[in-house]
């Protein structure tokens, strides 16, 4: 039976009909809402290419079911900042041109958001630890990291 | 003005296609009714350029961007040579009815072969450019300039190239002697511009193939047998017809796949599918994989390397030292499983994927269905970072298979274990390597031997889908694996064989740096053994082999940059505790192409066999350096890539399939782990320009090593490096009571 719900997404809500209320959240943001700044990586919560926000925590949304995501407030990388007025996190990624193919950087983003909202001058140490679930394959850690550091000195 | 009136079209159409309805962007409405093109000339200038009427060039490239850069790169090279700002330029790459075949992107060859490519047939353009000006105003050639995309002339005059060719082609040959523009004058090239991906990147604009959709496309899943080679019994769906949204099974004999409207109720369909599969339990055992690799039937052997008489000088040697390496197999490791497209519309299919050799893959697409190759339409969208064939292709075959089934366009996308169990896999490599020392301890004989999968000149991958379905597929060839088993030192005799194997547990491909990382890792672990046998520093022991000044420059800038102090490389083993060291490597990449040498600097922990790589020092030469930014990246990428697969990475399976499914049981390196990295770049404006997307990778896995046995006296032969490994490592060393 085909179940309708309402998924507040960057601010606006929008009502989706879903036949499986546990279907990931992802599948809804990317093929319901055409949401690009969440990717599939593993659908098994291993690798942050995934990753929203759900109010103010960082979650992988290959888990988490949509049923459950209903009536709180979801922030994808979309919601955050467009060309124009980009979020400190955006430009500093640019600035330090941190990403090479840029699939895991979106879930980098998003889970550095995270931290800089519970943690406004991370160390090293600290930035490393909040990202160890993030995967990257290409290698682009350390501009992630720089990028991070920047964000959070513009942010200060 | 009097160049040829025609246009993009009519130049395509010329080529041997006539392209219905062709959108010259690539777009993706445009792919009805096209006959594609016969092979595009790389030696016409209209192959990689076209001039529209407000004065964009879009420029045509064979050569892909995997996530490296390698898109603003070529942007740079032909903006350049154009004197047109970089914003006027844009890129279709891998298309195969739009762009050239430059062959696969692969092997660090995109600049140093598609940007020599592009630079020339944008110097020859530009020099048209400045000719019909020259004709339009009945002035003598050489007093015109080009800049900011206008011929100028002297008096102040100026034209702008879409009027000068706007919309029209130049048919002109590519001038391979032309004129290109002297170093000293560049202000785009060498220069660090941004990656032009990057604004979309960070916002969620960015349109990755996973994203890509096409009107009226299903969604589909592939149900994979138990077994890498599975024959398929019976098939119960009726479980899967009950999930709403399910469209249909498809099965072509042992291929298996359900299609549904949804992506997510294609993979409950999947699930809720009951196959009877054939036991299948003919992978070896992974504990006896090395004994087995070396009992494999050898179809040939290569000689890589031939110099003087290495057997007998072995032989009358005063000392001799032996050593084996082994490599574990690895997979790709792509964040993103592989995604394709396809669509059927009469009788021709089109094809959107991440493939790295569209080209390859429309002849591979066009075989397994017995299509013309002008029937098959592939087009590159980029995906997940790529490091080598991995299952992209594979995903195109099965959207291909899937939608001549039911008639619809299919999108695939593979799950994690999908691309974990089923990407081909980079094969398991043994090298025994034996040296003869004189009584002074110098090197009088170098012989290396290594077990690798047979191979030719094209790499390809076997088509999963055609295999399971039973259609024509080849077989698979992994690429140069052979490359450097050959060694840059001036030893007296040197001799190097692969053992070609005839069987190989998994389809064998290529991961980077394939072959020649393996080699690498050998060669200069073993180089330092020679050097610790003749009591020398491993750098000067090196330089003292070497008779070429940017080896010995890229040497001397690695142990400035890594403030190294030169020692012998004899160390006691250490009993107990922690101890740092350092190890050096040093390649020319292919023995003809960039330099790189490295110091890595490890942290061993003794009693708990835990290893950290905490820094890299990498000094690079690849000559002219287009995006100094964006090689560093590159490096960048080589490095944390390869210490995650030096350090963690090795691909488990059991006799029927791989149970490294996913990142648990498959780790790669992650974030508290990865080194830092300090690079110094050698630019040499006036040289050709070079790849950098591998040659650092190749020296990682050694640097390492000889980095473990300057802290704890054991030395690393066998990739990964694990805890237990190094453990046993000291034992070994320990029982036997000797010096590593
Ligand atoms: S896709 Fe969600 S964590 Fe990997
Ligand atoms: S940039 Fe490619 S996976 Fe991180």
């Amino acid at each position: 039976m085909a179940r309708r719900i309402a998924l507040t997404v960057n601010g606006r809500v929008s009502r989706i009909e879903v036949d499986d209320p546990t279907m990931p959240l992802l599948y809804a943001l990317r093929n319901e809402l055409n949401l690009k700044g969440l990717h599939f990586g593993c659908g098994l919560a291993q690798c942050g290419a995934c990753t929203v926000q759900v109010g103010a925590a960082a979650v992988r949304s290959c888990a988490l079911p949509v049923s459950q995501a209903e009536g709180k407030p979801i922030t994808t990388l979309e919601g955050i900042g467009e060309t124009g007025r980009l979020h400190p996190l955006q430009q500093a990624f640019i600035d330090e041109q941190a990403a090479q193919c840029g699939y895991c950087t979106g879930g980098m983003i998003m889970q550095a958001k995270a931290l800089l909202e519970s943690n406004r001058s991370p160390s090293d140490e600290e930035i490393r630890r909040a990202l160890a679930g993030n995967l990257c394959r290409c290698g682009s850690q350390l501009r992630v990291l720089r990028a991070v550091r920047r964000a959070a000195r513009a942010m200060a | 003005m009097d160049l040829p009136m025609m246009d993009r079209r009519g130049f395509l159409a010329a080529g041997g296609g006539l392209c219905v309805g062709l959108s010259l962007g690539g777009g993706r409405a445009s792919a009805q009714g096209f006959r594609a093109a016969r092979g595009l000339s790389l030696g016409e200038v209209d192959t990689f350029l076209a001039v529209a009427a407000d004065g964009r060039v879009t420029l045509y490239s064979g050569k892909v961007d995997l996530g490296t850069g390698v898109r603003t790169a070529l942007m740079q090279i032909a903006a350049e040579e154009l004197d047109l700002p970089m914003s006027r330029v844009s890129v279709v790459q891998g298309d195969t009815l739009l762009t050239p075949d430059q062959g696969a992107t692969i092997s660090s060859v995109s600049i140093s072969r598609g940007g020599v490519e592009v630079r020339r047939a944008a110097a020859t353009a530009r020099a048209a450019l400045l000719a019909a000006a020259a004709r339009e105003w009945s002035v003598p050639v050489e007093g015109l300039a080009t800049l900011d995309g206008e011929v100028r002339a002297p008096d102040g005059r100026a034209l702008d190239y879409g009027k000068l060719v706007g919309g029209r082609t130049f048919m002109l040959k590519v001038d391979p002697k032309v004129k290109v523009k002297d170093p000293a004058s560049y202000r785009l090239v060498g220069r660090s511009v941004p990656r032009v991906e990057l604004p979309a990147m960070v916002t969620g604009q960015f349109e990755f193939m996973h994203d890509v959709r096409v009107p009226g496309m299903l969604h589909a899943r592939v149900v994979r047998p138990p077994a890498m080679r599975g024959r398929l019994g019976e098939v119960d769906d009726s479980a899967a017809r009950r999930i709403p949204g399910f469209v249909a099974t498809v099965r072509v004999r042992d291929f298996l796949a359900v299609v549904a409207r949804d992506e997510w109720a294609a993979i409950r369909a999947a699930r809720a599918l009951r196959a009877q599969w054939a036991r299948w339990e003919g992978l070896p055992d992974q504990s006896q994989l090395w004994a087995s690799v070396r009992a494999s039937p050898i179809l040939r052997d290569d000689v890589t390397q031939n110099v003087g008489n290495a057997p007998l000088m072995l032989q009358k040697a005063t000392r001799v030292l032996r050593s084996t390496f082994d490599f574990a197999i690895h997979t790709h490791g792509s964040i993103g499983p592989s995604c394709a497209i396809a669509q059927w519309e009469d009788g021709r299919l089109t094809c959107w994927s991440a493939s790295q050799q569209t080209h390859e893959l429309r002849r591979q697409l066009a075989d397994m269905f017995a299509l013309g190759a002008d029937q098959v339409r592939c087009l590159y969208v980029e995906g997940s970072g790529c490091y080598g064939r991995n299952g992209h292709e594979d995903a195109a075959a099965d959207a291909a298979l899937i939608a001549r089934e039911i008639g619809r366009p299919v999108r695939v996308q593979w799950s994690r274990e999908d691309e974990h169990v089923w990407d081909p896999k980079g094969p398991p490599t043994l090298i025994d390597y034996v040296a003869g020392l004189d009584e002074r301890g110098q090197v009088t004989a170098w012989t290396a031997e290594a077990w690798i999968p047979q191979g030719q000149s094209v790499s390809r991958a076997t088509l999963v889908a055609a295999e399971l379905g039973g259609l024509p597929t080849d077989a698979s060839h992994p690429g140069s694996v052979q490359q450097h088993l050959a060694i840059q030192y001036g030893f007296p005799n040197i001799r190097s064989v692969a053992h070609r194997l005839a069987h190989t547990p998994f389809r064998p491909s290529w991961i980077r740096t394939p072959g020649r990382m393996q080699n690498t890792f050998g060669n200069e672990v073993f180089v330092d053994e020679l050097a610790q046998a003749a009591g020398v520093d491993p750098i000067a022991f090196r330089l003292r082999h070497l008779s070429d000044a940017r080896a010995a420059e890229v040497l001397g800038r690695v142990a400035k940059l890594a403030q190294w102090v030169p020692h012998e490389a004899t160390r006691p083993v250490l009993q107990a505790g922690r101890r740092t060291g350092r190890g050096v490597s040093y390649v020319k990449y292919e023995l003809v192409r960039t330099y790189v040498a490295v110091v890595a600097e490890v942290e061993v922990d003794v009693d708990s066999g835990a290893v950290r790589v905490t820094r890299v020092h990498v000094a690079h030469d690849c000559g002219q350096v287009i995006n100094p930014d964006g090689l560093r990246n590159q490096i960048e990428g080589c490095v944390i890539q390869t210490a995650s697969r030096t350090m963690v990475e090795e691909l488990r399976f059991d006799r029927s399939t791989v149970t490294s499914r996913d990142w648990a049981s498959y780790p790669i390196m992650r974030f508290p782990d990865v080194p830092d990295v300090t690079i110094d770049i050698i630019d040499r404006p006036g040289e050709p320009p070079w790849g950098a997307g591998e040659p650092t990778a190749a020296v990682i896995p050694s640097a390492i090593s000889n980095a473990i046995h300057d802290a704890i006296g054991v030395r690393m032969r066998s990739v990964p490096f694990t805890p237990s490994k190094v453990k046993a490592a000291l034992r070994a060393a320990r029982e036997a009571g000797t010096r590593g």
